[in-house]
This record gives structure tokens, sequence and C-alpha cells, in this order.
């Protein structure tokens, strides 16, 4: 008996939160272009039109290259930051760490208001690479975490064996830390490509009406009416999305990994 | 390597780049962001280096009283609605086999980081009349015809929780797979049932990381921007919604910026009340 509650509640919860991605999966295989379920027809044409139709192509490279970019710059960011916060007793240098956190704490529309009114002071408005320090700045707390995480999880007795062999700071980075914290760099790159990828608000803010992100088209689009495409470039996200994550859990440790995020998000 | 104090300057090198990059594009943009909130607006779109107060004035108007409450109200709901919901299903996600806990943790992973216009854009789809789910009532005998179910308040707090949902279940899973499963298994052994165990035993040990949980929901909830705009009508716009309205298609930056201060203030005293909560379940 409390085992078919148990799995009923997952059904529940499971349904929840599959049901819209079902519906609008359905959606994007219709024949023609109407909003329709169940599907009239079956056609994988819309996603083809993702990479056919040079609006929706150029939007995809454009959420690409700025989701690639931001987090290379957001780990940049990370590294040394959760580096230096690791070797050197420094307190006041934890204020750092908070300011890393912040972003993502508050209302996205106050990080992305307050670069608006930045660029638009200094007078780089508009300019496609403020997006990219915007989303590095906004996303940079998900590397943040996942390093510091991985530098606590080091053995300080290896460093500690390498310094005695006589291995410089720059050795012992290169050679015992890096591979060591590797998986959690690479986590946390994913999770900030992932982010980077969806984000709306901020980039529409600060480089809205100069460069159309896919989240941007897809909002554009919806309010001049309905394209087939909005659905088919919404599944391939999540499928983005699930097989980015499902690859962080097999090489990395997941459970563990978002342990110590909620804990520190605090 | 044992951690010491920095001993020279080269020993701070490391902290340059990322100090820099965050002084100079998170707290000097917040900055011009509060100072702007003091600037006096000029017809056409600009403003002009003042002091007043009268951004923070329009706050006294019925109009923004009745956006506030009503962002304040729907984010209350959103936090109790995941959190009633999340509770019991990270629970049992948390006595789930390892490798099905894995599989959950991607999806909710996934359906987290899903843009909102995507979830906007699917709800609005689940609640069309032509592709909508009162079609599959009507295959099924239980409506005569289909209907639109949005936009309309219901629409965006179902689409709300959706989002909030996976984020909740995160928050609340590292605190409940922590949890000592002693506590469940001495009151199931003295005779306790399972649901009277997780409500008189369970609720009560996490009363502090519920409390924390339904304050981070509802901080996150007034993050929400653009489901209100996709799913609702215009009185179901919230304090979001009118901080970009008023930046972008007002250009009143400087009420734009003071509506953003004041909802940091709101953000920055509840993320305290957060912490005073944790530091006194810490004690207890």
């Amino acid at each position: 008996m409390m085992t078919a509650l148990r799995r009923f509640y997952f059904l529940v919860i499971g349904l929840f939160l599959a049901l819209p991605l079902i519906v609008v999966a359905g959606v994007s295989v219709n024949a023609k272009q109407t909003l329709a379920f169940p599907p009239q027809g079956f056609s994988l044409a819309w996603y083809g039109e993702i990479f056919l139709n040079p609006e929706w192509r150029s939007a995809l490279v454009a959420s690409v290259i700025l989701a690639t970019t931001s987090a290379a710059l957001a780990v940049l960011i990370a590294l040394p930051l959760a580096w230096f916060l690791w070797r050197r007793i420094a307190p006041w240098a934890n204020i750092f760490q908070v300011l890393g956190i912040a972003p993502f704490t508050l209302p996205p529309v106050i990080t992305a208001l307050g670069l608006l009114t930045f660029w638009a002071t200094t007078g780089f408005y508009g300019q496609p690479w403020t997006a990219v320090i915007g989303h590095a700045i906004f996303f940079v707390t998900l590397p943040l975490v996942t390093l510091s995480l991985g530098f606590s999880s080091i053995d300080r007795s290896f460093v500690e064996a390498a310094a005695t062999m006589g291995a410089s700071d720059r050795t012992i980075f290169r050679t015992v830390i890096l591979p060591l914290i590797l998986p959690y760099l690479v986590s946390g790159y994913a999770f900030a490509f992932v982010l980077s990828l969806n984000e709306y608000i901020v980039a529409y803010m600060t480089v809205g009406f100069t460069l159309e992100t896919l989240p941007i088209k897809i909002f554009n689009a919806l309010r001049y009416g309905y394209t087939p495409t909005m659905a088919s470039v919404t599944i391939l996200f999540v499928a983005t999305a699930a097989v980015i994550f499902s690859l962080v859990a097999k090489f990395g440790d997941l459970p563990k990994l978002l342990g110590a995020m909620a804990t520190d998000d605090k | 390597m044992k951690r010491e104090a920095p001993q020279s300057i080269a020993d701070y090198g490391p902290l340059f780049f990322p100090a820099g990059m965050l002084l100079v594009f998170f707290v000097v943009p917040f900055g011009t962001m509060i100072v702007v909130s003091f600037f006096q607006r000029q017809q056409g779109g600009f403003y002009t280096p003042a002091f007043v107060f009268s951004n923070y004035e329009r706050f006294l108007s019925v109009f923004f009283g009745g956006v506030l409450g009503f962002s304040l109200m729907l984010a209350v709901t959103v936090a109790i609605c995941c959190v009633v919901l999340a509770l019991p299903f990270t629970y049992l996600l948390s006595k789930l086999p390892r490798r099905l806990q894995v599989i959950w943790l991607v999806a909710l992973l996934s359906v987290l980081s899903l843009s909102e216009v995507i979830i906007g854009f699917a709800w609005s789809t689940l609640f069309s009349r032509t592709a909508g789910i009162t079609n599959i009532l009507v295959q099924l005998g239980l409506m005569k015809q289909a209907v639109a179910l949005s936009p309309s308040f219901g629409a965006v707090l179902t689409g709300m929780v959706y989002q909030a949902l996976p984020y909740t279940v995160l928050v609340l899973y590292p605190a409940l797979v922590r949890l000592d499963p002693t506590l469940m298994e001495a009151a199931r052994t003295l005779g306790s049932s399972p649901v009277r165990a997780f409500f008189n035993v369970l609720v009560p040990a996490l009363r502090n990381t519920i409390m924390a949980t339904l304050i981070m929901v509802f901080i996150f909830a007034l993050g929400s921007y653009l489901l209100p705009q996709i799913l609702g009508r215009p009185q179901h716009w919230t304090l979001s919604v009118l901080i970009t309205d008023q930046a972008i298609y007002q250009s009143n930056m400087p009420f734009a910026a003071a509506m953003a201060v004041f909802l940091v203030l709101v953000t920055l005293g509840l993320v305290a009340l957060t912490l005073l909560i944790g530091r006194k379940g810490e004690k207890a």
C-alpha cells in the first residue's frame, strides 16, 4: 500500500514535469504550421528549420558562441579565486566569494538592470561582447561553487608531498591540483554553459536590440504569433541539457555536487 | 602545503583578475544603478544627475502598492505550493537507490535550466484551446468543448510552480540526504505509521530547513519575469516585469533603478533572515 502510494507520487510529479514537454514534442512534429495536439501528420521539417532558416540559425550560432565564451570566462574568474581562497589564509578575501555568489542569488532583473545602466553610462550599450561579460558575471557562481567544493576535497598531504620533493607552486598546480579538480572545473563549465544558453533577461536588457539569442528569438516569435520551430527549439534545448547533465553525472559525482551546491548557496 | 597568509604582493597575484572582474562588472554596475535611482528623469528617455527622492516617492502610489502586493502574494503562494509538493517528494527521492536518484537529478536539472521563455511557451501550448489539455478531457468525454486556460492567474501560478519546483527539490535534497535515518526508524519501531512519522517527526526536525527553503524559493519566484507576461494578463504583472517595462519601454531608468534597489533591499532582508534561521538551527 505504501509502495503503491510512493509510486503514485513519483508518477504525479514526473508527469507534471514531463507533460508540457510531451505536448511541445508532439506539436513540434506537426506536418503543417498549426498548433495542434495530438499532432496532425508527422514531419521533422521544423527541426531542420532551426539549421536551415537563416534567422533561427543565426540565433542558434549567437547563443552557442555566447554560452561557450561566457562559461569559459566564468571559469577563468572562478578558478584563481577558488584556488586563492583554498591556498591562503586571508579572511577579508571571502568578500569576493560573497560577490561571486550574489548575482545568482538576487533576482536576475537586478543584475540585468545594473549592467544596463553601467553599459549605457560607459557608452558600450548594445555591443555583443558586453553580453559575454554579463553572463560570465551572472553565472560565475556555478563554477565558483563547484571549484570550491573540488578544492576542499583535495587531500593537502598530496600537495605537501610534492612541495617537499621540491616542486614549485606552479608545478604543483599543473601536475597535482589541476588533475584533481578537473571534474569540478568541467561540471562548473557545463552548468554555466547550459544556463547561459537558456538565459533571457540579462541578454535581453544588455544586447536585446543588437544580438538575437535563441531565447530572445523565441520570445519575439511568440509575440508575433506561433511557429512550430519554437517547439522544435524547445525540444532541442531540453535534449541538450539532459545530455550535458547526464555526462556530468557519468563522469562526476552528481549527488555530491548538488549536496554542496545548496549548502553554499545560502 | 599548509594554508598560509600571503607573504608578498605576488602571493595576491591570483586574486587580481577575479577581484577586478567582480568589482568592475558587478559592484560598479550595482553602484551605478543606485546612483541613477536618485537621478532626475528628462522627457525623451534621458536623465540628468541630481539627488531627488521623487523616484522613490512614486512607490507610495496605489498602483505601485498593488503591483508590489501582488508580487509578494504570488511569490509566497509559489513558495508554499513548491515546498508542500517537494518535501515528500525529496524525502522519497533520498530513499531511492543511487542510480535512480541520479536519473531524477538529471531530469530535475534539465527542467531547472530551461529558459523562462521555453517554460512559458510550453505551458501556454498546454493551456491553449487547440493543443491543450482540455482536448484530452474532451476526448475522454469529461468536457463538451476545448477551452483556453490561459491567460489567467492559475496559469501564471502553474508555470511558476513548474519553474521553481526543481529548484525547491535541489535545495531540500542535501538536508534530506544527510538526515539521520534512525529518526524515522525509531518512530516506526514505536508503532507510528509512515505518514504520521513524516508529519510528527520529520517535519518538526526539519523546521529550520523548511523555513530557509521557503524564503529561498520566495526570492527565486520574485525574480520570475517572463511567465507573468506570457501566461497572465497585465494585472498579473510582477515587480520584475514592471522594472523591465520602465527601463526598456518607458525609458524611465531612474524609476526602474529605484524599484530595483527596493527589490534588492527586500531580498537582502530575507537572505539575512535565512542566515539567522540557519544559525539558530546550528545552535539547536
